[in-house]
């Protein structure tokens, strides 16, 4: 298990380095994505201004506060709480993000599936995990919202976020083919059967 | 005759909805200190490691636990001897909500089904939710506020299992709901099972189990003894907290049940994630005591 610190962006060679069960602290920027927002980009056509070719996003929609315009509030946002969603309905936004957008990490909760294991592979991605949940602390590592487009979509807006020491993330799924959420599944499949039997019950 | 006046209704509603979403029951915090003691795995405890200290750092900086606003229900119990009009109490509650909503501000998790336009103010066609009930205790009005995170309502599931199917099918539909769930949920959870009733009251028992305070025991004893079979069960799996391998998958199983059909056998499971987020205000004549 090896610790990374990235200085975002980054680039291919930087994120085929990690392996599943490492980990990693993000710094500089952040992106964050959610269900409308992808859903307007991938299936309305809609195109962001915001460049996040070797960048990470998370799956995230804020609780924020409006405020005045500033040198350090340029969104015209402060952060209130800002978390992480349940990532596998978003499973089908993997590919197109890293094909299109050029994103190479995608930070989320509970995992994503096969189809973005196999553009992880090929494109050169990652997912890494944040606990789930863990918001009040997750907030501590972000500095400021730099940026946002799409807010007619708000609160899943796409959000450019300052950060600094975001992490210890782990490694979920690698450039390898290497999963932790795999690992786990085909332990839980194996245990299922005598689960049941303990209880009398049939497969 | 207790009176409860609407305008101290509407701020206990806002306040509890904050709350809630801010500090973290007790039991909960208990249950937390249990899986910690007793997990195996040493990635699993970093997890709840993690967790711990958010709970220590939401109340420190008074910031939410979670981003995740929920789906605000309240659960509001009338004892004997309360004159309360029940449209205006309701009334007070949505005032509450969206007050919550502008003035923290928090972010309203609530849209149309269709357009999915937010109106940001937490509310909409039927939301908040309001469950009414009428319980013995004379000169009491509970307002029970539970914000109820998305990640884990996505892992409900309804089975309208036959009788043949018995209590094998039961035990083998909640340990798949479990798996399908899998780290989706936000483990540890609280595995909230009904049993019986019409499908629309099985799947509100299954509400009703995960979100009741950890220790509890389901009133009949067949659905307490299922608690502790399941739940030793869904903890062998190995799911573990955030669905990264471990035993802590969770804190409990709890069921409550109804009587059914002859012919039915309806199962249903709703999940409550490690967040498990309640607060609660107490009416009486001596004034309103807040808590969870």
């Amino acid at each position: 298990m090896t610790h990374h610190a990235l200085h975002m962006p980054a680039d291919e060679a930087q994120v085929r380095a990690l392996r599943a069960g490492d980990t990693v602290t993000l710094e500089r920027t952040l992106f964050g994505i959610r269900d409308a927002t992808q859903i307007a980009m991938f299936d309305g056509g809609r195109r962001t201004r915001l460049d996040l070719r070797g960048h990470a996003v998370i799956h995230t929609a804020p609780n924020v506060r409006r405020v005045e315009r500033g040198a350090t509030n340029q969104a015209g946002y402060e952060a209130v709480c800002i978390g992480t969603t349940t990532s596998d309905r978003m499973e089908r936004f993997t590919r197109p993000l890293m094909e299109r957008e050029g994103v190479r990490l995608i930070i989320g909760k509970g995992g994503l599936r096969e189809e973005s294991q196999r553009a992880f592979q090929k494109l050169g991605g990652a997912y890494l995990a944040v606990i789930g949940g863990a918001a009040a602390l997750e907030t501590t590592w972000i500095t400021a919202i730099e940026d946002v487009d799409l807010d007619d979509l708000n609160p899943e807006s796409l959000w450019r976020f300052a950060i600094q020491g975001f992490g210890p993330l782990i490694v979920g799924m690698d450039a390898h083919g290497g999963s932790l959420y795999r690992d786990v599944n085909a332990g839980v499949a194996a245990r299922r059967a005598a689960v049941l039997a303990k209880m009398g019950v049939s497969p | 005759m207790l009176h409860v006046a609407m305008d101290a209704v509407e701020e206990v509603a806002k306040l509890l909805y904050i709350r809630a979403l801010k500090v973290l029951p007790d039991d909960i915090k208990q249950g937390f200190a249990r899986l910690d003691a007793s997990e195996g795995d040493a990635l699993a405890r970093s997890v709840l490691a993690t967790m711990i200290e958010n709970i220590a750092v939401a109340e420190r900086t008074d910031n939410l636990l979670c981003q995740d606003t929920g789906i605000p229900i309240f659960n509001v119990a009338i004892g004997q001897g309360v004159a309360v009009d029940g449209w205006a109490l309701t009334e007070a509650i949505r005032r509450g909500t969206a007050r919550a909503t502008r003035e923290h501000p928090l972010r309203s998790s609530v849209v149309h089904p269709l357009t999915r336009v937010n109106g940001h103010d937490s509310c909409g066609i039927g939301v908040p939710v309001i469950n009414l009930a009428f319980v013995e205790e004379a000169g009491v009005l509970e307002i029970e506020m539970i914000p109820k995170g998305s990640g884990s309502e996505n892992g409900s599931f309804l089975a309208m299992l036959i009788p043949a199917d018995g209590v094998a099918g039961i035990k083998r539909f909640v340990v798949d709901a479990a798996i399908r769930a899998g780290g989706k949920v936000c483990p540890p959870t609280i595995l909230g099972v009904g049993l019986g009733g019409t499908s629309d009251v099985c799947m509100h028992l299954a509400k009703v189990a995960a979100t009741r305070p950890l220790g509890t025991r389901c009133a009949d004893a067949h659905g307490a003894a299922l608690e502790v079979e399941l739940g030793e069960a869904v903890n062998a799996l190995g799911i573990g907290p955030q669905g990264l391998g471990g035993d802590s998958t969770a804190f409990a199983v709890h069921v409550e049940l109804a009587h059914t059909h002859i012919t039915m056998n309806p199962v249903a499971v709703n999940v409550q994630c490690h967040s498990a987020r309640r607060a609660r205000a107490r009416f009486t004549e001596q004034g309103v005591e807040i808590g969870s």
